[in-house]
């Protein structure tokens, strides 16, 4: 509903007729459509219940830079000929493991070391992409998401990250919340926090890779950070902030790629405006809620 | 080769951290079924060390930690270590200390019912729906206990489990410790608190760098083993059947703060 009311706001102020009923079905019978809203959706969900471990361990700049460092390997990957999802997932895969053992001994200079790695790999896609061109999605659909890039094996590849996510999230539940709230104390009780640590990473590599198309490598990371955030405000709860920031992502796939659609703007940023409402909504919504968005500093 | 009756044992253990200076120098402990020890000495002596040492974080550059095979133990951290922003609530905080193996990730009838006794035993009925900072100070420290006592924990470990707590408080938290002690828990704490804790516990244990000293207290807490652990001199006096240890007066220690008011003319 907020969302709808937001693309009607935005039309009448650009003086656009606000799309009827038929207007804002009718692009649902297309199947690139569809299968945008689809994966734009789930890929919502599953940002927002893996953004939640994202924020709460302080780690969104990993989530950043390894969007941008498997952009730089799906790149390559095309042009070398390797299946670009097997040769992006590998590469985000190998990515994420580097950094968290980066991040787990943390050596002097290791912010400085993440971020020019990933950064420069990021420029070495962009720079692979205007020399030769990619077989997928243009650069612009990779870098701001694009639903007409989106095909039916984007649509089985987030539902497998899916599953594969919700399946190390149910089984792992606790070891990941106790790591995530305490590491020190979870490793000290015996829970094996490198591994859980590793799992992780892995989940959150496959997520950015998944849900890359229609969010777009530059707006990935936002899609992390918003719903976990909103979630974060509206309780005190581990397991409500789960499901509520999965719920708020997935809301804000599905009205950010309608209003991608009718506004014939790219699909990553309108997905991160919707989410967006959702924050300032709660925001506004009260004192307690500010003060709960006060206690995640490094959200960003 | 002497029969390992201790639950947990440091031999000659030396730990140095990436090589530098040790932080520990042969230390020799053994904690038995029962025991109710404090660890005590200066920040920096090498307490915290000791403690993660034992709970196998810290990996032993020389000697050993043995342990009985199968040892569960519990830890409870310093209470300023942890994020009192993060979202769980008590039952929450409790549950996750199940973390191995398969579990299902909600809490059960069965668990709920398991949570809800151990957070009675200490005081918290009730309480299982609150945010972990909507509590007390001696509430929060209990919730922690509440999560280490609830893997069926053989051994707890408390790091300065009195600090930034008031004298009130402190007391309920000795007083729990002394029960669950009775009860048949094992407890190895830090403490650098003297008189609000050390004097108070069956064994202490008085480190600095290398064990200086272990036994009771009255054995142990004496002027000399004192000066030696925090390089200070000290006094022990007795009152009311307490021991009670003051910084020794020397020439030139008493520091005058107040101002200095000009004589009246």
């Amino acid at each position: 509903m907020i969302a709808a009311a937001a693309t009607g706001f935005v039309s009448s102020t650009l003086a656009v007729s606000f799309p009827n009923w038929a207007e804002i079905t009718k692009p649902f019978e297309f199947a690139f459509f569809r299968n945008g809203v689809y994966v734009a959706t789930i890929a919502g969900a599953l940002c927002g219940l893996v953004g939640c471990y994202v924020v709460l361990r302080n780690m969104s700049y990993i989530g950043h830079g390894l969007s941008h460092a498997i952009f730089g390997g799906y790149v390559l990957a095309g042009l070398v000929g390797v299946n670009l999802f097997l040769g992006a997932g590998l590469w985000g895969v190998f990515t994420a493991l580097a950094i968290s053992s980066i991040v787990r001994r943390r050596p002097i200079g290791s912010d400085a070391a993440i971020g020019v790695i990933t950064t420069a790999s990021f420029a070495l896609g962009l720079a692979l992409v205007q020399l030769y061109g990619t077989d997928g999605p243009n650069a612009d659909a990779l870098l701001f998401g694009n639903v007409l890039g989106v095909t039916t094996a984007d649509l089985w590849l987030i539902i497998a990250v899916s599953i594969f996510a919700l399946t190390v999230i149910f089984f792992g539940y606790r070891q990941l919340l106790f790591t995530t709230f305490d590491e020190e104390v979870a490793s000290a009780v015996g829970v094996r926090t490198v591994w859980v640590d590793a799992v992780l990473m892995v989940v959150l590599s496959f997520t950015v890779l998944a849900a890359m198309n229609v969010m777009g490598v530059t707006l990935v990371a936002a899609n992390l950070v918003v719903p976990a955030v909103v979630a974060r405000m509206l309780t005190d709860r581990f397991a409500t902030m789960l499901w509520l920031s999965a719920v708020i992502g997935a809301l804000s796939g599905f009205f950010g790629m309608n209003a991608s659609y009718h506004l014939d703007v790219a699909s990553g940023p309108t997905i991160v405006l919707v989410s967006s409402l959702f924050f300032i909504a709660a925001f506004a919504g009260g004192g307690r809620f500010r003060r709960r968005a006060s206690t995640m500093a490094h959200a960003h | 080769m002497p029969e390992i009756t201790s639950l947990l044992a440091a031999d000659n253990l030396t730990v140095s951290y990436d090589g530098g200076h040790p932080v520990l120098v042969d230390v020799d402990l053994s904690i038995d079924a029962g025991d109710l020890i404090g660890i005590v000495g200066p920040s920096g002596s090498g307490k915290s060390t000791l403690l993660k040492a034992l709970l196998g974080n810290v990996p032993a550059t020389n000697g050993a930690v043995r342990r009985r095979a199968g040892l569960s133990v519990g830890f409870v951290p310093q209470v300023e270590r942890i994020d009192w922003n993060f979202p769980v609530t008590v039952a929450e905080c409790v549950s996750m200390a199940r973390a191995k193996g398969l579990r299902m990730p909600w809490i059960g009838k069965a668990e709920r019912r398991e949570v809800e006794d151990v957070l009675g035993r200490l005081g918290l009925d009730g309480l299982g729906s609150r945010h972990i900072r909507d509590l007390s100070g001696g509430q929060q420290q209990r919730v922690f206990l509440a999560r280490a006592l609830f893997t069926e924990a053989e051994v707890i470990f408390l790091d300065e489990p009195t600090s930034g707590l008031d004298v009130k408080t402190r007391h309920e938290v000795l007083h729990l410790l002394g029960d669950l002690n009775e009860a048949g828990l094992t407890i190895v704490l830090t403490t650098h608190d003297l008189n609000g804790i050390a004097t108070h516990l069956p064994t202490v244990l008085c480190l600095n760098r290398e064990v200086i000293g272990a036994g009771a207290p009255e054995d142990v807490l004496v002027p000399e083993v004192l000066e030696r652990t925090f390089g200070s001199p000290m006094e022990v006096l007795e009152h009311g059947g307490m021991r009670v240890v003051v910084d020794a007066p020397t020439d030139g220690d008493v520091i005058d703060l107040r101002r200095q008011t000009k004589e009246p003319a």
